[in-house]
């Protein structure tokens, strides 16, 4: 077992990708993301980790050096939040296309403007069909050991599809957790040595982003769905080896007090955490309340999710993103849709809350609780999928 | 390989690593160079390139003219992913999991890509000091989307987004120095060329590769589309930027100048602007205008090359 240390999640993080012997790091600064490229810049300064730190000029730069590298057949990794998601998308869209393996810590925030540095998901919600493998982590420790998880993902030849780790910026990259840091040996035993499945090499040329006419543009296209499609399978197999390894477990949807529970809610990332302190007390007060968490965003699990909610009457979707004059927040839209056609399909309202890192304690998840119980099947344009705490 | 310039096409590698059977117009000189840039390199070399037309003619999936490997990405980042390439074979080297072959990184995109849209990625690229050499072919406005202006387009030229029109005869801004903005950032190596002048130009691209950091060449690649002339002119047209000063060729090795290819005589630039459809509507005074401003450079330049350290 691996050492238990008091440290920053940002530090871990950091840590976490040093261990893995990373080959190029490419970043530029920006809250709340900075803390974990300064470390690994201080790590490769240091010599105690053997890496090239591009210190871009901007993050489109950023990616297109983490395209250029993993390319290459190195492993890579860049860290970003917010607007330099936004700055970067193009070249986010074009990775999964050229299938390079590379992992990117998303320290969540939301999107300017008004200019917030704060935490939401409104970054991470603008490319969700970007085609990267896409997970969240909840605590520290998650994103510890997610970080040793997506290389391994990534780089898995069957694979070869870039992966985003969602952390929420600030309540995540900000605090001191107790994380446990993994051996060497378990890192060995983890994560082979990444042998890409095409490098660009002078001893068999390759071309790499050819463009692609009316007549082969959808093959090529259908090709890296199924790819995303198919990661599944080897997701599942690496949480399984993970649990074998570090003896924690993971699945793609994680469930707390569902059993019975008529009325679920249903978080994403590290706001998990507050939302059970809330279904416990309804618990503690006699309520069929239960909470739903999903861990992995692309692809999507569909039967884990209709498993976890099975018999319930009722999710309550916590989004923390807008889809401005859409069909309610993005992940509402997704679970409707996700169930949509099921036998004793459960209604789903959806509160959109704790935009840019303002606070959602237990008390106001209580209070959707009560409230979603006199809200029927959450309609698109009425009051069920609503703001919740936004001062009028 | 040294001197090609002295012992000509005898000694050229026979061998095409740009391959025949791409999709270029007629008399497309930046092809021609392309070719030239790519015989030059040899095939321990990586290319990146932007999107543009030398991308769309050569990589129409499932087929490729590229003979090396080749990567290309988006269109403003031609740079970066050639410094993630780089870099990637530095660390693995360093770490013994490649062989180092002393393999050239070239990156390739066009005057759009390289002094507009692209330039902060290659300024970011130049600054921190890759061992790459970058190739601008500038053929002077935005030829694949069809003609229109750049900030490489010259004074008075007529494109689809500077027509001549009744008030305004065209292009009515300078042409970015691209050249001078390298050697700003202290780039080791910096030169201009054009496939009219092959030998130079290979002279020019392997001495780059052999220059350790960042190296830029600018290579003025005559577009009959664009310009507005028939396929058969590209070569003289090309000699035509040289000879009349307009595009003259030198090269800067760490800050000292030296022009490469002498004009005793300069000709004067109407006889360049003449011929081309995109200049049809020049009068006089714009002409005496562009005249007045080439001999200037000229001599800006001349003085740097005399320039004692």
């Amino acid at each position: 077992m691996g050492k238990r240390v008091g440290i920053e999640v940002s530090i871990a993080a950091a840590d976490a990708v040093a261990s893995t012997d990373v080959d190029v790091v490419a970043a530029y600064p920006i809250t709340p993301q900075t803390h974990i490229v300064e470390h690994l810049s201080e790590l490769v300064n240091n010599g105690e980790l053997d890496a090239e730190f591009i210190p871009v000029e901007s993050e489109h730069s950023a990616m297109s050096v983490c395209c250029g590298s993993s390319a290459a057949g190195a492993r890579t990794f860049t860290c970003t939040s917010s607007q330099g998601l936004a700055l970067m998308n193009e070249i986010v869209f074009i990775a999964p296309g050229l299938r390079l393996p590379i992992v990117m810590i998303l320290a969540n925030r939301s999107l300017s403007g008004p200019l917030s540095i704060w935490n939401d998901h409104t970054d991470v919600m603008s490319i969700r069909d970007c085609g990267w493998i896409q997970v969240f982590a909840e605590t520290g420790q998650e994103v510890y050991d997610h970080v040793l998880f997506s290389f391994r993902v990534a780089e898995d030849p069957a694979v070869s599809l870039p992966v985003i780790l969602n952390m929420d910026g600030f309540i995540l990259t900000h605090v001191i957790e107790p994380i446990e840091y993994w051996e060497p040996e378990q890192v060995k035993r983890y994560l082979p040595d990444f042998k890409p499945v095409n490098a660009l090499d002078p001893d068999r040329p390759t071309t790499v982003g050819a463009f692609g006419l009316p007549g082969i543009y959808s093959e090529a296209k259908k090709a890296q769905d199924e790819a995303l499609i198919h990661s599944k399978e080897h997701i599942l197999k690496a949480w399984e080896e993970l649990g074998q390894v570090v003896g924690r477990h993971y699945k793609p949807v994680e469930t707390h007090l569902t059993e019975g529970a008529e009325t679920v809610f249903l978080t994403m990332g590290s706001i998990g955490q507050t939302v059970a302190m809330a279904v416990e007390r309804l618990r503690d007060r006699g309520e069929p309340a239960g909470l739903v968490k999903l861990r992995l965003w692309r692809p999507f699990p569909f039967e884990e999710l209709r498993d976890a909610v099975r018999g319930a009457k009722r999710i309550i979707v916590i989004d923390r993103a807008i889809s401005y004059g859409g069909t309610g927040g993005p992940v509402a839209s997704e679970i409707r849709s996700a169930l949509y056609g099921e036998d004793h399909m459960p209604a789903v309202t959806n509160f959109i809350c704790g935009l840019a890192g303002r606070d959602v304690t237990p008390d106001d998840y209580i209070a959707m609780y009560e409230r979603s119980l006199e809200m029927t099947q959450s309609k698109v344009g009425q009051e069920d999928s609503v703001f919740y705490g936004v001062r009028e | 390989m040294e001197a090609v310039n002295v012992y000509a096409a005898r000694i050229l590698e026979k061998q095409e690593y740009f391959k025949p059977g791409h999709r270029a117009c007629q008399g497309c000189a930046e092809a021609l160079a392309v070719r030239l840039v790519a015989k030059a390199l040899g095939n321990n070399v990586i290319v990146a390139s932007a999107t543009g037309c030398m991308e769309i003619i050569s990589s129409p999936l499932p087929f490729t003219n590229w003979d090396v490997p080749w990567i290309h990405v988006a269109f403003e980042n031609t740079a970066a992913v050639l410094s993630g390439a780089e870099s990637a074979y530095k660390a693995l080297a360093r770490k013994g999991r490649i062989k180092d072959r002393g393999t050239v990184f070239l990156g390739m995109g066009g005057d759009g890509a390289t002094t507009d849209i692209g330039l902060q990625a290659l300024s970011g690229a130049f600054e921190r000091g890759h061992s790459f050499v970058y190739v601008c072919y500038d053929n002077e406005a935005y030829m694949n989307t069809g003609i229109q202006r750049s900030s490489s387009t010259p004074f008075g030229a007529s494109t689809t987004t500077s027509p001549a029109g009744k008030k305004v005869p065209g292009q009515i801004t300078w042409k970015k120095n691209m050249a001078e903005i390298a050697v700003a950032h202290n780039v080791p190596y910096v030169a201009t060329a054009c496939a009219s002048y092959p030998f130079d130009l290979m002279e020019k691209v392997q001495k780059a590769a052999r220059t350790p950091g960042p190296a830029y060449i600018h290579i003025l690649s005559v577009c009959p589309t664009g310009w507005r002339i028939p396929p058969s002119k590209s070569i003289w047209i090309g000699r035509l930027a040289v000879e009349t000063g307009i595009f003259p060729l030198f090269e800067v090795e760490d800050g000292r100048y030296r022009i490469t290819v002498d004009v005793p005589e300069m000709r004067p630039v109407e006889e360049y602007l003449k011929p081309q459809g995109r200049f049809r509507h020049l009068t006089p005074e714009i002409t005496a205008r562009i005249q007045e401003r080439v001999d200037f450079e000229y001599r800006k330049l001349v003085a740097k090359t005399q320039f004692k350290f």
